[in-house]
């Protein structure tokens, strides 16, 4: 059973091992000229007025929750939706029930206005 | 412990007999982007390397090759160097699961589709990384808006697979083509045709291509989240991006237009005619299709603004997907034929 699922671990280090090749043969192989202003962050040529680390909006923070909430969702609707033609009308009006929930939540947060961007 | 040894020597060889022809593919895309969109603008795109311009992507690579590592002095190092590679490996990874053909599938495991959709959100995490580590507004601007977009896409994207799910009652990819094995009318594009669009919107949204592209928005960001990058720190990227076209246009015709599938299985002359063409053709022509489809989009679209682009994935795909879920849902209970008997 695990078996079938080393090829994949196999694949993910392979795909690591891509990425990161090119990027150590350049940075070893390519002679380098490092210059304050080269190195400097960009900035329209100006050198940077303030440091990056500034307050953001709060609403990408929000979009943040919001997803935690629908993704755990769609995790539990994954194993509800492979079994659905076994469980019959039961396990069809249990999943309602729950989805109903989340429902009601979502015209909540929409009519709270957590999903305008003006 | 011998046996061991060869079994992995196969693998890995099955694994380099999938990834050559990608990469070539991701290579060949980036010429194709070019040539395509440039005679859909009147002019004649890439023509002076090799016989039809066909050289540009290799020289392309020798040139970003060959350019200088910049480190800027603010950055963090450490994971400034490991978002390029982490939004690659998850792109290139999630090939490990695709049936090419009847037989033809490295790892024919049955969590298939949980294992797609783990791969394809890690790809925000090399955004969100690379936008963070290297400390400049705009690459931190534009990692923030890609992340937020990025994952709202990822829950109508989610929804959509659940729609999928249901009807094919299996999360093995090889089990879900041949559920809808039969004949064109059979493939589930046309019981799950709203879960098709929605897939395939927040497909071209998840991998920022336009008219999704805030993540790199060059008019008003710059570039965005790889601002700061140079040389093959770039080009990971870039192939991190179209690898990622790649990858949603076969899922997309895996799980909606049948994968190997022939589309004139069960039409009485024309199936014993194409009988004999192997199923990877198929799906590579499907794949295709859809690749294509993206660098028309590219070419045809002007940039969403961003309220909009959160307005079309909360307020639009996502009622979208829950309606439809429910609609699969009685149309599974009732039996509905010819799909769900």
């Amino acid at each position: 059973m695990l078996t079938n699922y080393l090829p994949v671990l196999i694949f993910i280090l392979i795909g690591f091992f891509i990425g990161c090749a090119p990027l150590l043969a350049t940075r070893f192989l390519i002679p380098k000229k490092p210059d304050a202003e080269k190195n400097a962050p960009y900035e329209c040529g100006f050198d940077a007025f303030e440091d990056t680390r500034v307050p953001f909006d709060v609403r990408y923070y929000l979009v943040a929750l919001l997803f935690i909430i629908f993704d755990l969702e769609t995790a539990f609707l994954f194993p509800w939706a492979v079994v659905i033609r076994k469980i019959g009308w039961l396990g069809f009006f249990g999943m309602l029930v729950f989805l109903s929930i989340l429902i009601i939540g979502f015209i909540y947060e929409w009519k709270k206005g957590a999903l305008e961007w003006e | 412990m011998f046996d061991a040894i060869i079994a992995l020597v196969w693998i890995v060889i099955k694994i380099v007999i999938i990834l050559v022809p990608l990469l070539i593919a991701v290579a060949y895309l980036t010429y194709a982007e070019r040539k395509v969109i440039g005679y859909m603008q009147c002019r004649v795109g890439p023509n002076r390397v090799g016989i039809f311009g066909l050289g540009q992507p290799i020289a392309d690579a020798v040139k970003l090759f060959l350019k200088e590592t910049i480190d800027p002095t603010a950055a963090n190092k450490f994971l400034f160097m490991l978002a390029p590679v982490l939004s690659l490996m998850p792109a290139l990874a999630a090939w490990a699961v695709i049936p090419f053909n009847n037989s033809w599938v490295l790892a024919n495991v049955n969590a298939g589709v949980l294992y797609l959709l783990a791969m394809t959100s890690i790809g925000v995490y090399g955004i969100l990384i690379a936008g963070w580590a290297s400390n400049s507004k705009y690459a931190f601007l534009g990692a923030l808006r890609s992340a937020a977009q990025v994952v709202s896409y990822e829950i109508a994207m989610g929804f959509a697979l659940v729609g999928v799910l249901m009807a094919a009652g299996s999360a093995n990819l090889q089990t879900i083509i041949h559920s809808q094995q039969g004949g064109i009318w059979h493939w589930f594009f046309i019981p799950l045709f709203p879960l098709f669009l929605v897939y395939w919107i927040s497909g071209v949204a998840e991998t920022n291509r336009l008219p999704f592209d805030m993540a790199e928005g060059e008019s008003e960001i710059v570039a965005g989240f790889h601002v700061e990058y140079s040389g093959m720190g770039f080009a990971v990227f870039f192939l991190a991006e179209y690898a990622n076209m790649i990858l949603i246009s076969a899922l997309v015709s895996i799980f909606f237009l049948g994968g190997w599938l022939s589309p004139f299985d069960g039409i009485p002359y024309l199936s014993n005619l194409f009988a004999w063409v192997p199923g990877i053709i198929w799906f590579i022509a499907k794949t295709f299709i859809f690749l294509l489809l993206f660098l028309w989009l590219r070419a045809t679209f002007p940039r969403y603004r961003y309220d909009q682009i959160m307005r079309l994935g909360w307020k639009v795909l996502i009622p979208v997907t829950i309606v439809w879920i429910f609609v699969v849902g009685f149309a599974i209970e009732f039996h509905l034929s010819p799909w769900f008997n």
